[in-house]
């Protein structure tokens, strides 16, 4: 990667888009013509295809499975003149990268950095779906939470409160049931809110871990944050290294975190094949 | 980078070593616990319940009923004869129309304006008879069935059914030696296995999707149908007297297809006890709640993304095809047509596998896509057995609406029930369709396992008509 391109964004004003174009690049996603990229993360099956094509305005088919979002889609849209690319991601329950697919999507909002990442939870499955959002918010602030399958949730009896999830999260949370293209407009507005900046996200770090760990991550943090000034993520950084991640000690010793292995699994089958990834 | 740099690097990394052991080996589990916990407290505050409703019944009545160890898969095999019999017995209507519209009105249209313009005969043998008459059937013999199978597959799918159907299938894939995922690539290969092949990537282990990939040909993919559901209404249906026709020869359809996954359970097996060992991998599969189906907009999609995407498709191969049969059909060397010397040549063997020269061309012939050999075996029945009174001349293909017209041309060509039988069996065991295998090719990236899997359903294929010719002729004393 050629440092100037980095060293730019970063002297660049406060308002400018925070993504890193050369990891974007190395990632497969050219921003040309895009002011903001967004990513578009969530357990499987929570009808994150359904909101892709919900923002995008395609109509391709979503199925009512796990995992058949097996390629990375991706697409667009403008919203108060302002364009965006929008990056479908692997559904994962973690990001803790055992699996290729949580590797990918913890990859993508890592060194890509993007604008905004909207996390889709299940309204009906709130807790489990808590956890992925808790660790998106350990590596990027800027994160809204499409709180999905509203409508599913009323229908199984639930109450859910975007506005405590919202005020505990530190994030916009928007209430939306994509099927029916319900809350689209909301999630549009809050993206909008969290690029351009006129929403500071406070995220919520998770706190509630043992003395001795909490004394070992700010040592660490201290020492990251002194070798890489401005790293948006050091508490992270610092946690996956006392987790032995090898990816991050390379990243680290790369010198920028900015170092990729490989690239995203997305682009390996030709145009034909991903024709008829839509027919079954 | 300053050596300054690389020092604080060098200290934050050996700074983690030493914290890292000082945590102990629990930390992870720590980590882990404290993100849950987290979770935990927030839904608790954001989540209420006034019902104390754990889940609405109605879906776990309908989940104990479709997983069920017991009705499971008779629920499956019913619901999909059922399917199979709304789609045989509807479609004869509108591609009656179809064909009325293409191939008795526009046909004769476009070879009068032909005659008209003076164009010279092999041009407008080659362009009308060869490839507008080829496009035309497939389009009519194609388009009704797949208008009404697909968006009741989709509606299933939306309705989250089909996650259930992997479910049952979970643990045969498991002692198969296969990946349970395979169970969702299968359902997705009786659509379309070049698409199957594609949806494999959801199996991590390189292993177990090989298996998943080279097994995939025997879903029975839709190209196919419309040869089993014509084989079956007039060899197998007319067995029975008529008001049974329809549903015996759905049920015929789903024997067929309930083989091909047998056929899958039995490869997979063989494979990973042979060149393809190793262990099973274990994954979790989530079962989606029921949702209700968006009827309009499945309607809407399915017929957008599948129905004209894979007629496209049909239309794509079925134009230089048309063009190649009738080539074959009129271009004569030393008297009779290469066609007729193809067919001369592949007559003993087919013959001897309880099929005919006929087939075996038209196999060949339609290698691009299998939605052409119905119209193909037609074509050279009435070149081969020199049929006059039906169809326009050599090469020309035709559709022939009155059944008893059609059994009795069959007929003249030789055909027996063992025929119609035996081609039911090769259309789901023979090789994929060029398009899948240019789909697996891209896939494994390996010559060797692309020939493996066009290879292997062929000569199964070929054993399988061979035992059943073999039984039938010691059955029946018939030669």
């Amino acid at each position: 990667m050629t440092t100037t391109s980095t060293g730019s964004m970063a002297a660049g004003c406060v308002a400018c888009p925070v993504h890193n174009l050369a990891n974007l690049l190395k990632l497969g996603v050219t921003m040309d013509n895009w002011n903001f990229v967004v990513a578009l993360a969530g357990n499987p099956n929570t009808g994150k295809s359904t909101v892709f094509n919900a923002l995008t305005g395609l109509r391709q088919h979503t199925g009512n499975w796990p995992g058949k979002t097996v390629s990375r889609a991706e697409g667009g849209f403008e919203y108060g003149g302002h364009r965006y690319k929008l990056v479908d991601l692997p559904g994962t329950y973690s990001l803790l990268a055992a699996s290729p697919d949580e590797e990918a999507a913890r990859d993508f909002i890592l060194f890509g950095r993007p604008d905004v990442t909207v996390v889709v939870v299940d309204a009906t499955r709130v807790e489990r779906n808590l956890n992925l959002v808790l660790q998106v918010l350990e590596i990027t602030d800027r994160v809204v939470v499409c709180l999905n399958l509203m409508d599913e949730a009323r229908r199984h009896g639930l109450q859910v409160d975007d506005r405590t999830l919202a005020r505990e999260l530190g994030v916009p949370v928007v209430p939306a049931s994509a099927r029916y293209r319900e809350g689209i407009d909301g999630v549009l507005q809050a993206i909008s809110d969290v690029a351009t900046g006129q929403f500071v996200c406070k995220p919520r770090r998770i706190q509630n871990e043992p003395p001795e760990l909490k004394r070992a991550v700010a040592e660490l943090v201290a020492r990251i944050e002194a070798a890489f000034p401005g790293l948006p993520n050091a508490r992270w950084v610092a946690l996956r290294l006392l987790d032995g991640d090898e990816r991050i000690i390379q990243a680290i010793r790369r010198g920028e975190l900015g170092e990729l292995g490989h690239v995203a699994p997305a682009e390996t089958a030709g145009a034909e094949a991903a024709r008829l990834e839509g027919v079954r | 980078m300053s050596s300054s740099h690389a020092l604080r690097v060098d200290e934050i990394l050996s700074t983690a070593r030493t914290l890292r052991s000082e945590l102990g080996t629990d930390f992870h589990e720590q980590l882990i616990e404290a993100v849950f916990g987290t979770a935990a407290r927030i839904a608790d505050r954001a989540v209420t319940r006034p019902g104390e409703q754990a889940r609405p019944t109605l879906d776990r009545t309908i989940d104990r009923l479709v997983t069920s160890r017991i009705w499971g898969f008779p629920l499956m095999f019913l619901l999909f004869t059922v399917m199979f019999w709304l789609t045989i017995s509807g479609a004869n209507v509108p591609s009656g129309w179809i064909a009325w519209l293409l191939i008795d009105t526009i046909y004769p249209l476009l070879r009068e304006g032909a005659v008209w313009l003076g164009l010279p005969w092999w041009l407008w043998g080659l362009a009308i008879d060869g490839m507008y008459l080829a496009t035309a059937w497939v389009v009519s013999v194609m388009l009704p069935p797949m208008a009404i199978f697909f968006p009741m597959f989709t509606l299933l799918e939306d309705f989250g059914y089909l996650p259930r159907v992997a479910f049952n299938l979970d643990w045969l894939f498991k002692k198969a030696g296969a990946h349970g995922k395979q169970a969702m690539t299968t359902m997705m290969g009786f659509g379309c296995n070049a698409a199957g092949v594609i949806a494999t990537r959801i199996i991590d282990s390189p292993r177990e999707r090989l298996i998943a990939i080279l097994t995939n040909n025997f879903a029975l993919c839709n190209g196919r149908w419309p040869t089993q559901i014509l084989i079956a209404t007039l060899f197998i249906g007319s067995l029975v007297p008529a008001y049974l026709g329809g549903v015996v020869s759905a049920l015929a359809v789903v024997g067929v297809a309930v083989l091909g996954v047998v056929l899958t359970f039995m490869i997979a097996w063989t494979l990973s006890r042979t060149v393809l060992r190793g262990q099973v991998s274990t994954f979790s599969l989530e079962l989606p709640p029921y949702r209700p189906p968006r009827i309009l907009q499945t309607l809407y999609t399915s017929i957008i993304d599948r129905t004209i995407l894979v007629l496209w498709r049909a239309v794509v191969w079925a134009l230089p095809a048309g063009a190649l049969i009738w080539l074959t059909s009129n271009i004569h060397i030393g008297g009779p047509s290469i066609a007729e010397h193809l067919i001369t040549l592949l007559n003993p063997l087919g013959l001897f596998v309880g099929l005919n020269g006929v087939i075996l061309l038209a196999y060949v012939l339609a290698i691009p896509a299998n939605e052409i050999v119905i119209p193909t075996v037609l074509m050279l029945t009435v070149l081969a057995t020199g049929t006059t009174g039906v169809g326009q001349g050599a090469g020309v293909m035709f559709d022939l609406e009155d059944t008893n017209q059609l059994m009795s041309l069959f007929r003249s060509g030789g055909w027996t029930l063992l025929t119609g039988i035996n081609l039911m069996l090769f259309s789901l065991i023979h090789n994929p369709c060029s398009t899948t295998i240019y789909t697996i090719y891209k896939e494994t990236g390996s010559t060797k396992w692309t020939l493996v899997a066009s290879l292997m359903p062929v000569g199964l294929g070929f054993a399988v008509t061979f035992v059943v010719a073999l039984l039938w002729r010691l059955v029946t004393g018939a030669g």
